[in-house]
C-alpha cells in the first residue's frame, strides 16, 4: 500500500487542525464534529463515563442512564414528522440504544418572539402523541422566549434517564469477527424528506421522515435475543457514520453490501438530484444491530414482527482483518470504503 | 422492501465484455471521464476495482468547483466580505479556500453567505431585500450556464437593480481540444463525455473533436451499468482500432441537444476566453455576460480588478483536473490536505477527484478489487 494512501482511520481528523471558528460542519456529525468534541469539550470537561461517547452517559454502578439532544430542524414541520416527534424520538433513541428503559423525559422549549401559538400547540401535540407512543412520560420543563429573528422559530432540547435492562450485556468492544449487522428498514428518508422539504418545496415527493422511538422494537428484540452486541441509532452522519466508527473503533474491517442495503427508488434518486450518498444521509428511526451470526435469523424475525422493523434485514458482516475500515461491495461487484462524512452535506452544483 | 440497487445480469455481461475487449487489446488503455457526477458515480459503485488491469478510468476536467480557477475564487471571497452584499453560491463552492480565506470562514465571521440550490433562488433574495444587494456566484458547465442565463433575464423582467451575478462558467468542447493539443502530457484512447452536458450540446458537438483528432468519444449516463456499458463501448472502439463517436446515453441526449437552453445561452453569454485552474487561460472556453446584460454583471457592476491567478504553493490541483498525475502523487494529498482542511479544490468538491479518491480509497481497493474480480471471472 502506498504511504501517501490515506489509512482512513475515521480518528485521523482528531489530530487536525483547529478552526479558529466555528463553521456550519462542525455540527454535521462527521469528522469534524469528532474533532469539536476530541479539541475542544473533552480536553475540559471530559471524564471516564463522558470519554466513553456513548448515546446516553451512564451513572457509576451502570444502572441509570442519562442523555440530552437539540433540536433544531427547518423546517419545524416536515413531511412524516415535526420538531416535537424528532425531541421525543432522537431522546428516547439514546437511551433505547443502550439497551435501556425510558424512564422520564425533561423537556425545554426556546421560543421566539412572534412565534404563533397555533405552531407550538401542534408541536406539543405531537410531543404527547409521541411520548404516548413511546410510553414515557414529560416529567419536567422549561420555557424561555428569545427576541424575535432568534432561534429560527423554535429550539428544543429533551433530556431523558433511562434504566438499563437487567440482561443488556451491549459493548462495541466485545463485537467480534463474524458479528452480523442488522438494520431495521430502508436509509436516508428523513434527511431526504427534510432537505427537500427546505431547499425545494416545490419538488412532489413520497418520501417521508422515519422519525419514531424505537425503544418498542428494541424490547422486542433484546427480548428474543438477550445476547444483542451492540445498537446504534443512524441519526446524523448516516449509516456511513455509524459502520465506519464501528470498523475504527473496534479495528476490525465491516463489510456492508450495497445489494442488501435497503434503498427506496425514490430515495436514491433524491439523494442523487442534491449530490448525496445515501448512506450518509441522517435517519431518525433506523438502528444498526451488532449481533453474534447464530443469533441473527432470531434476531430478525424478532424485528420484523414489530411495525418498525417489518423491514430489517441483514446488511453486513465483520470480517477478520485488523484494518478499522469499513468497505462496501457494491451491486457491480466493486468495492470501495466507507468512511464518516466530513460535515455539512453540501448540495452539488450540476 | 426492494433494495433500489439489487442485483441483475446486467452488470455481470457486461463486465465480461469489457474484459474480452481487454483482452484484445496489446497494451494499456485510458479513458477520460469529464464530468463531476462520472467522478463521484464511478467511485461509489467501486467502478475502478473492476476495470481489466490494462484498462484505466482518469477524471479530467469536469468539476466545475475544481476548474475554477484560484483568482475567480479569491473574486467571491472579496465579495462576500463586503457589508451590503449577500453572495449566493451553489454549495460545493463554499469550503474551496482562496489565498487567504474561503466562503465558509467568511460566513463563520459574519458574512452573509446563501447556499442556493436554484439561480432562481438567489433572484427571488433580490426581490425580498431591496437593500442589499445580491451576486450569485455563477461557475459550472453548460448544465448550470442556462440556468444563470435565465435568472438574469428574470432579474431584467423585474427590474431589478440589485441582481448581480459574477460568471465564470465554462464550455467543454474548448477544454478537450486543449488537452487534445497538449498530448505530449496526457496518452489517453477515448472520452468517457459527459450525461449531463451533452443534454444541452447534444451529441454532434462532438464530431469535430472525432473528426479532427481522431480519438474515439462515448457519451455516457451516470448509473452503474451505463458507465459499465460506456466503457465497454470504448475498449471495443479500441480493440478494433476505431475513433467513433457513440452516444450510450439517447434515452437523454440527442443529436442536436436542447434547442431551447442554447438560445438562452446564446442570448446572454458570448464566447470568451477563460482561465481553468492549472489549465491556463483557454481560448474561447468561457462564457462572458454579453453587453445588453452588464447591469447584472458582477465584474462590471462592482468594478472588479482583475485579480492575480496564483495556485495554492505545493497544490497540483492542476496537473490532477488535466488527468496528468493522480491524486497521490501530490505530496499534500492525505498529509496537508484532506476533507477536513482540503487546499487545492479537487479535494474540497464532493465531486473533486482528490476528494474521491480520498472518501472511497482508490489504490487499496483497485488492488483488493481486482483480485476478486480475477476469482470471479
Amino acid at each position: 500500500m502506498n504511504s501517501a494512501t490515506p489509512q482512513h482511520s475515521g480518528f485521523d481528523a482528531f489530530a487536525g487542525p483547529k478552526l479558529p471558528r466555528i463553521v456550519m460542519a462542525h455540527g454535521g456529525g462527521g469528522q469534524l464534529t469528532d474533532a469539536l468534541v476530541h479539541q475542544l469539550i473533552l480536553p475540559r470537561i471530559g471524564n471516564p463515563a463522558l470519554n466513553e461517547l456513548l448515546d446516553a452517559g451512564f451513572t457509576a454502578d451502570g444502572a441509570t442512564a442519562i442523555t440530552i439532544d437539540s433540536y433544531v430542524v427547518q423546517p419545524l414541520f416536515f413531511p412524516g414528522g415535526d420538531i416535537g416527534r424528532l425531541a421525543v424520538s432522537g431522546t428516547v433513541n439514546d437511551l433505547a440504544v443502550c439497551g435501556c428503559r425510558p424512564l422520564g423525559l425533561a423537556l425545554s422549549l426556546i421560543l421566539a418572539e412572534g412565534l404563533e401559538q397555533r405552531t407550538v400547540d401542534r408541536v406539543l401535540e405531537s410531543i404527547s402523541r409521541t411520548a404516548q407512543e413511546a410510553g414515557v412520560s414529560i416529567l419536567t420543563g422549561d420555557t424561555k422566549v428569545v427576541g424575535q429573528g432568534h432561534a429560527d422559530g423554535m429550539y428544543i432540547t429533551t433530556a431523558g434517564v433511562g434504566v438499563r435492562r437487567e440482561d443488556s450485556r451491549l459493548s462495541m468492544g466485545a463485537i467480534a469477527p463474524g458479528d452480523v449487522l442488522l438494520i431495521n428498514g430502508a436509509i436516508g428518508e428523513h434527511g431526504l424528506a427534510v432537505m427537500l422539504a427546505r431547499e425545494m418545496p416545490e419538488v412532489k415527493s413520497v418520501l417521508r421522515s422515519d422519525a419514531a422511538p424505537l425503544n418498542g422494537l428494541l424490547d422486542v428484540l433484546q427480548d428474543a435475543v438477550p445476547g444483542v452486541v451492540f445498537m446504534r441509532d443512524a441519526t446524523r452522519g448516516g449509516l456511513a457514520g455509524v459502520c465506519a466508527d464501528i470498523a475504527a473503533r473496534t479495528h476490525r474491517q465491516i463489510v456492508l453490501d450495497e445489494t442488501r442495503i435497503p434503498v427506496r427508488a425514490e430515495a436514491l434518486h433524491a439523494a442523487e438530484m442534491l449530490g448525496l450518498d445515501p448512506l450518509d444521509i441522517a435517519n431518525e428511526g433506523k438502528v444498526v444491530v451488532v449481533v453474534r451470526s447464530r443469533d441473527a435469523s432470531v434476531a430478525l424475525s424478532a424485528m420484523q414482527s414489530h411495525p418498525l422493523g417489518r423491514d430489517a434485514c441483514e446488511i453486513g458482516r465483520v470480517a477478520e482483518m485488523r484494518d478499522g475500515l469499513c468497505v462496501l461491495h457494491t451491486a457491480i461487484g466493486g468495492q470501495r470504503i466507507v468512511q464518516k462524512p466530513y460535515g455539512e452535506q453540501l448540495p452539488r452544483i450540476c | 422492501m426492494n433494495n433500489a440497487l439489487s442485483h441483475n445480469a446486467e452488470p455481470r455481461l457486461l463486465l465480461q465484455r469489457l474484459h474480452a475487449a481487454a483482452k484484445n487489446v496489446k497494451g494499456r488503455l485510458a479513458f477520460m471521464e469529464v464530468c463531476g457526477t462520472h467522478t463521484t458515480s464511478a467511485f461509489r459503485c467501486g467502478l475502478h476495482s473492476v476495470l481489466p488491469a490494462n484498462v484505466r478510468l482518469i477524471s479530467g476536467p469536469g468539476c466545475p468547483v475544481c476548474v475554477t480557477s484560484q483568482a475567480d475564487i479569491d473574486q467571491l471571497v472579496g465579495l462576500a466580505r463586503r457589508d451590503d452584499v449577500v453572495l449566493c453560491t451553489y454549495g460545493d463552492m463554499l469550503r474551496v479556500p482562496g489565498q487567504h480565506s474561503s466562503l465558509e470562514k467568511i460566513r463563520g465571521q459574519g458574512g452573509r453567505i446563501e447556499v442556493v440550490y436554484s439561480s432562481l433562488d438567489a433572484v427571488a433574495l433580490a426581490q425580498r431585500e431591496p437593500d442589499r444587494r445580491i451576486v450569485f456566484a455563477a461557475v459550472g458547465f453548460e448544465t448550470t450556464a442556462p440556468a444563470t442565463a435565465v435568472a438574469i433575464r428574470r432579474a431584467e423582467e423585474l427590474r431589478l437593480k440589485n441582481f448581480s451575478a459574477l460568471a465564470s462558467h465554462k464550455t467543454i468542447i474548448p477544454a478537450l481540444r486543449a488537452l487534445l493539443e497538449d498530448r505530449g502530457h496526457l496518452k489517453i484512447n477515448g472520452f468517457l463525455c459527459p450525461g449531463h452536458v451533452s443534454v444541452v450540446i447534444g451529441s454532434d458537438a462532438y464530431v469535430p473533436i472525432v473528426q479532427e483528432y481522431g480519438i474515439a468519444c462515448v457519451i455516457g449516463g451516470f448509473e452503474p451499468t451505463l458507465l459499465l456499458a460506456a466503457l465497454a463501448c470504448l475498449t471495443e472502439l479500441a480493440a478494433e482500432g476505431k475513433a467513433a463517436l457513440v452516444n450510450q446515453y439517447p434515452q437523454a441526449v440527442s443529436s442536436r441537444g436542447n434547442g431551447r437552453a442554447q438560445a438562452l445561452l446564446t442570448q446572454v453569454f458570448e464566447p470568451a476566453d477563460a482561465r481553468w485552474r492549472g489549465m491556463g487561460v483557454i481560448a474561447g472556453s468561457g462564457l462572458r455576460i454579453r453587453k445588453e446584460y452588464e447591469r447584472f454583471d458582477a465584474q462590471k457592476v462592482f468594478a472588479l480588478p482583475v485579480l492575480q491567478d496564483c495556485d495554492p504553493k505545493g497544490c497540483l490541483c492542476g496537473q490532477v483536473i488535466s488527468g496528468q498525475i493522480d491524486p497521490p502523487r501530490c505530496s499534500l494529498f492525505a498529509r496537508a490536505c484532506t476533507p477536513v482542511n482540503p487546499i487545492g479544490p479537487c479535494m474540497v468538491s464532493s465531486e473533486g477527484t482528490c476528494a474521491a479518491w480520498f472518501k472511497y480509497g482508490q489504490k487499496r481497493m483497485v488492488n483488493d478489487g481486482r483480485q476478486m474480480q480475477e476469482a470471479v471471472l
